[in-house]
């Protein structure tokens, strides 16, 4: 049995997605920006991909820009941004952020007051630490809405009212490609000025993304070109890709509570066994308020590296951490809720996506609890 | 402007009636080495091989490859012509033109081989002859036969060749010519190296790898295989064996004292290559040790851990310090890749306090704790090829 659990990491593409994409690319191959028939009818269905999109937060379609993925839209937006950024301005993000927030900041230091919010062990800003920081000189609050290594789940209308309060001309983004399309955000009621999201979290192509850029706000390129994106991203649309992405909103938004509530009873159930079957465990990930489709679990003297392989020995797909910093030697994130080294070593992330089942639970908990105890034996000098 | 290279040998002359066989050698070494190039010819002529390419851009790169082979001395690129008089002037006017635009020259010689005493001009009055031409075509140049910054060689044999430069190259044997050792590869800086070195001595190498999945990750099976590849450039063909040591680890952390782990570990893995070199008609064993590097590198491990074998190992990085190991290693284009961040998990295995002067009777004794034969028997059954 094949499970794959690292659905934080990338997705299996749908199959009503890629026959999509395979559609696309045989009937819809025209250049977006040809003046003929066939550029128009891409066009089409571009349009027809950012409403799907936008309709899962509540967007307006033109609020939507279409992008190279995740990364690329929290590069366009911090840049953009901070296009006139001054010495004596402020910029504000936290400590738990993906590296494509999180190395962006790092580029502004010493150009200006950046600061990094703390979280408590379960991942959480301080909401009166931010109400200190913020002030008259603060440009920019970056905060991920979903930490995609624990699933910390941040409260975006506190946070956004708190800000908007302060200063109502500091803008507001929010890194939402772990929470796109698992976690309802309405930008109609909560002033986030911009927001990112990715296709290939949500069982859509890899190589899309999006940036909800809230109107009339104008934000400047990082590359400049052809103008496609109204000037935010030039450079020929991913055409297919894109119409595979918003089907895969389609599905979603068809079906948006059922899958919720489907990822949130297995993810309980997981813990639940987790927590009564095997010894020396912690969660690093909030039971209650935390994303529905992840867990982070640290088995005490387990190596998180050796578990992967372990398990994937037994065709059942984990990581340790994010995949894209698993080769970090120390975990930041890890290290900013204050786990300790022998726990901190042995996390492992198991996340969830539409295509897991009930059926595999007994298989992974069966294969996790020989894995534990296998390796125990090694590790623990007897 | 080179659409051949010229191939010397370099210690076969020694080898008297071996000679055939080991140019033979030399000669499919360099077929395969080149085996994704269109269109080259690889012939002997009087002595010498010849590399002849229809793409006169491709020669650098071919080149660069024959600069990995063993057994070559030194390698002259050069333009082949026909043996007509007045096309053989021409080409070497024009080679001396191309040469003239690259670098500063002020003398020049022309050297003449007639190896072919057909041809009508003989060798002293065909060097005057075109030095003549040169002279009236280039009127910056002047002959001198002693130091001249540049000597136009032009070798008379069934063809024509003209050249200028003599690359020197790696020397030692052709691979394949000295037999066949089997090397303990650890994704490391120095075993690569230690292949390096013997394979240059003609030796025939396949390759050994232990690793302990799950507590490695395939991923550090990827930078050996990238290692083997680098070798293979210039040892042809290596066969990959490896083999999982966990039930080896497991079994000597349950029934052994922690700091004889890696002499007794080590002593395994030599039980296990001695076992596949002799089933795979290979003489000897070539590890990366150097003398005192790490605890199982200490005159005494070293006695302790070979005693478990009777098959030689050769060890020719003993007496070299690291940063030496590390210069080699650069060279040969290893390094980069051996310092790649895999095998994170190995540590797992690693004692905190390793034994440096172990005592072989306390050794022995506590692999009498342990099944030997069954455990490498166990092992033997991990046993993958690439």
């Amino acid at each position: 049995m094949l499970v794959y659990l690292d659905n934080s990491a990338t997705t299996k593409v749908r199959e009503e997605v890629l026959k999509e994409i395979i559609e696309a690319n045989e009937n819809y191959y025209g250049n977006p920006s040809s003046l003929h028939r066939m550029g128009l009818m891409a066009e089409k269905k571009i349009e027809e991909a950012r409403k799907s999109s936008a309709k899962l937060i509540g967007a307006r379609a033109e609020e939507i820009y279409f992008t190279g993925g995740g990364t690329e839209s929290n590069n366009i937006a911090i840049f953009g941004h901070l296009s006139s950024l001054k010495e004596d301005d402020k910029i504000i993000t936290t400590k738990i952020e993906h590296p494509s927030v999180y190395n962006v900041f790092k580029q502004f230091e010493g150009k200006c007051t950046v600061k990094y919010l703390d979280t408590d062990e379960k991942g959480k800003i301080n909401i009166d630490d931010l109400r200190d920081m913020v002030d008259d000189r603060t440009l920019l609050v970056s905060i991920m809405h979903v930490n995609n290594e624990i699933g910390a789940v941040q409260d975006l209308n506190e946070i956004a009212a708190l800000i908007k309060t302060k200063n109502k001309n500091t803008r507001f983004h929010v890194d939402g490609v772990q929470s796109y399309g698992k976690i309802k955000i309405d930008v109609r009621k909560t002033p986030i000025d911009t927001l990112s999201f990715s296709s290939h979290k949500i069982h859509g192509p890899k190589g899309v993304g999006g940036l909800y850029i809230r109107s009339p706000l104008k934000i400047g390129p990082l590359v400049f070109g052809g103008g496609q994106e109204r000037g935010i991203r030039s450079g020929t649309e991913n055409t297919s890709g894109i119409i595979g992405f918003g089907k895969a909103c389609d599905l979603l938004y068809g079906s948006f509570d059922r899958e919720v509530k489907k990822l949130r009873d297995l993810r309980d159930i997981y813990i639940k066994r987790i927590e009564e079957e095997i010894e020396d465990i912690r969660f690093n990930n909030t039971k209650e308020d935390g994303a529905p489709h992840i867990i982070n679990v640290s088995f005490k003297n387990v190596p998180g590296e050796v578990l992967v392989h372990y398990l994937e020995g037994k065709d059942i797909y984990v990581s340790t951490g994010s995949a894209c910093s698993s080769k970090a030697r120390d975990n930041r994130i890890l290290e900013a809720i204050s786990l300790e080294k022998e726990y901190r070593q042995g996390a492992i992330r198991i996340s969830l996506g539409h295509f897991n089942t009930f059926d595999e639970v007994e298989y992974v908990i069966d294969n996790i609890k020989k894995a534990v105890k296998d390796i125990r034996k090694i590790t623990k000098r007897g | 402007m080179y659409n051949i290279a010229a191939v010397s040998f370099g210690e076969l002359f020694l080898k008297g009636k071996n000679r055939g066989s080991f140019e033979q050698r030399l000669i499919d070494r360099i077929k395969y080495a080149l085996k994704d190039y269109k269109d080259v010819s690889v012939y002997k002529d009087s002595g010498k091989v010849y590399v002849e390419t229809q793409y006169e851009e491709d020669m650098d790169e071919i080149l660069e490859r024959l600069r990995k082979i063993f057994g070559i001395s030194n390698i002259s690129p050069s333009v082949k012509t026909s043996k007509d008089v007045d096309v053989v002037i021409e080409k070497t006017l024009e080679l001396f033109g191309c040469l003239l635009e690259k670098k500063d020259i002020k003398t020049f010689k022309i050297k003449t081989k007639r190896t072919d005493k057909s041809f009508p001009i003989k060798s002293m009055d065909f060097n005057a002859l075109v030095g003549g031409r040169v002279l009236e075509k280039f009127r910056s140049v002047k002959v001198d036969v002693h130091a001249p910054d540049v000597e136009i060689y032009i070798d008379i044999k069934k063809s024509c060749y003209i050249s200028s430069e003599r690359i020197k190259s790696l020397g030692g044997l052709p691979v394949g010519s000295n037999g066949r050792a089997l090397l303990l590869l650890s994704g490391g800086i120095d075993s690569p190296v230690a292949g390096y070195m013997i394979a240059k001595r003609g030796v025939e190498i396949d390759a050994l790898y232990f690793h302990t999945y799950p507590f490695t990750s395939e991923r550090a099976n990827e930078k050996v295989i990238k290692l083997k590849e680098k070798l293979e450039e210039y040892c042809g063909r290596i066969k990959l064996y490896s083999i999982n040591m966990l039930e080896i680890h497991k079994a000597i952390r349950e029934f052994c004292r922690e700091e004889e782990t890696t002499i007794l570990a080590r002593r395994f893995m030599m039980r296990i290559a001695e076992k596949i070199a002799l089933e795979n008609q290979m003489d000897m064993l070539i590890t990366g040790e150097s003398l005192g590097q790490v605890a199982s590198q200490t005159m005494k491990s070293m006695a302790v851990i070979e005693d478990a074998i009777k098959m030689p190992v050769l060890k020719p990085l003993v007496g070299l310090d690291k940063s030496e190991i590390i210069e080699i290693a650069r060279e040969i284009g290893t390094y980069e890749t051996s310092i790649l961040p895999y095998d994170d998990c190995c540590s797992v295995f690693a004692p905190d306090h390793p034994l440096i002067n172990p005592k072989l009777e306390n050794i022995k004794k506590s692999e009498s704790n342990l099944n030997v034969g069954d455990l490498v028997e166990k092992v033997m059954s991990t046993l993958e090829i690439m």
